[in-house]
């Protein structure tokens, strides 16, 4: 007999090996947000996750799933199964690991990879230069941000961030990013 | 004016700035969709204000979202221009202790505006 339902053991097997604690996988709301947020607070309090490691990976989840939030498009007619993202994060002895997922549009890839690029080419007190520069002289985009998100996320994970482009077609790129924290263990 | 006093929720800030008893508060956590429009009335009422005495501003925030830091950079430069009217203004920054990331966070602000900024840890 043909399994179905065999995705779902293939799925459970690749967040167990990836250990996946959290994933969310449709759209994006901070309603939405709230609910993720916390769960992953719940996950951290009951096994009892230092002070500030909790709040940096709640900061930077913050951000993410905001980031997410303001930026997904409204991808009409053929495109509208990738108007959805994916968020997870994974929980390995030594790190967490906070990953997202989204569609863009191709003219969005190059700003994106110099902005992220630039982020990764600073070390510590340059990114507090940056962040205090960027926050001093931008104003709040009529999307809300402050463009601020990726900085404060490099800051706070204290790693660089992993990120990666592929296309999907000529309109659009699926965008993938990732940051680490260590736990101090 | 109207004191605002602001029950905070689990993404939004408890807020009081009550002129009656001289008392201007904010703490909790801030992470709004739309931080501009929570902050409006805020930076109107500290665009707005007269005192007839000293202003402490007490900021005791557990944790803060990007686009709102720049609501609260907002808010400190609204008090930087009641104090370059000559009034008395100071800022109090509360961090619980441990918390290094808040505790940064304030000796940043204080150098983004020229207002006398006391870092307090709770």
């Amino acid at each position: 007999m043909e399994k179905k339902l065999n995705y779902i053991f293939e799925l459970h097997k690749t967040l167990s090996e990836q250990n996946i604690i959290l994933v969310y996988e449709g759209e994006f709301s901070q309603e939405i947000t709230k609910s993720v947020l916390s769960m992953a607070e719940k996950n951290m309090d009951t096994t009892n996750e230092d002070l500030n490691i909790k709040k940096k990976v709640f900061n930077v989840m913050v951000e993410c799933l905001q980031n997410i939030c303001k930026h997904s498009e409204e991808f009409g007619g053929d495109n509208d199964d990738f108007n959805t993202a994916i968020f997870m994060i994974g929980k390995e002895h030594e790190t967490y690991k906070i990953t997202s997922g989204n569609v863009i549009y191709n003219n969005k890839v190059e700003g994106l990879k110099a902005k992220l690029e630039k982020i990764n080419s600073l070390d510590k007190e340059g990114l507090k230069e940056y962040y205090k520069n960027t926050l001093s002289n931008s104003e709040l985009s009529d999307k809300g941000g402050a463009g601020l998100g990726f900085i404060d996320m490099a800051r706070k994970s204290g790693q660089k961030l992993a990120f990666e482009f592929t296309k999907i077609d000529e309109q659009i790129s699926f965008f993938s990013l990732q940051s680490t924290i260590a736990r101090n263990i | 004016m109207n004191n605002i006093n602001l029950e905070g929720t689990e993404d939004t800030p408890k807020i009081i700035l009550d002129a009656t008893n001289n008392i201007f508060e904010i703490s909790g956590r801030s992470l709004p969709e739309d931080c501009a429009t929570f902050y409006k009335p805020i930076l109107e009422w500290l665009a707005a204000y007269e005192p007839t005495q000293k202003v402490n501003f007490e900021i005791k925030l557990d944790y803060f979202n990007t686009a709102s830091s720049k609501m609260i950079l907002d808010m400190l430069t609204r008090l930087e221009k009641i104090k370059n009217k000559g009034k008395e203004v100071i800022i109090t920054w509360y961090y619980s202790e441990d918390d290094e990331d808040m505790h940064e966070a304030g000796e940043e602000f204080s150098e983004l505006v020229e207002i006398p900024f006391e870092i307090k840890s709770l």
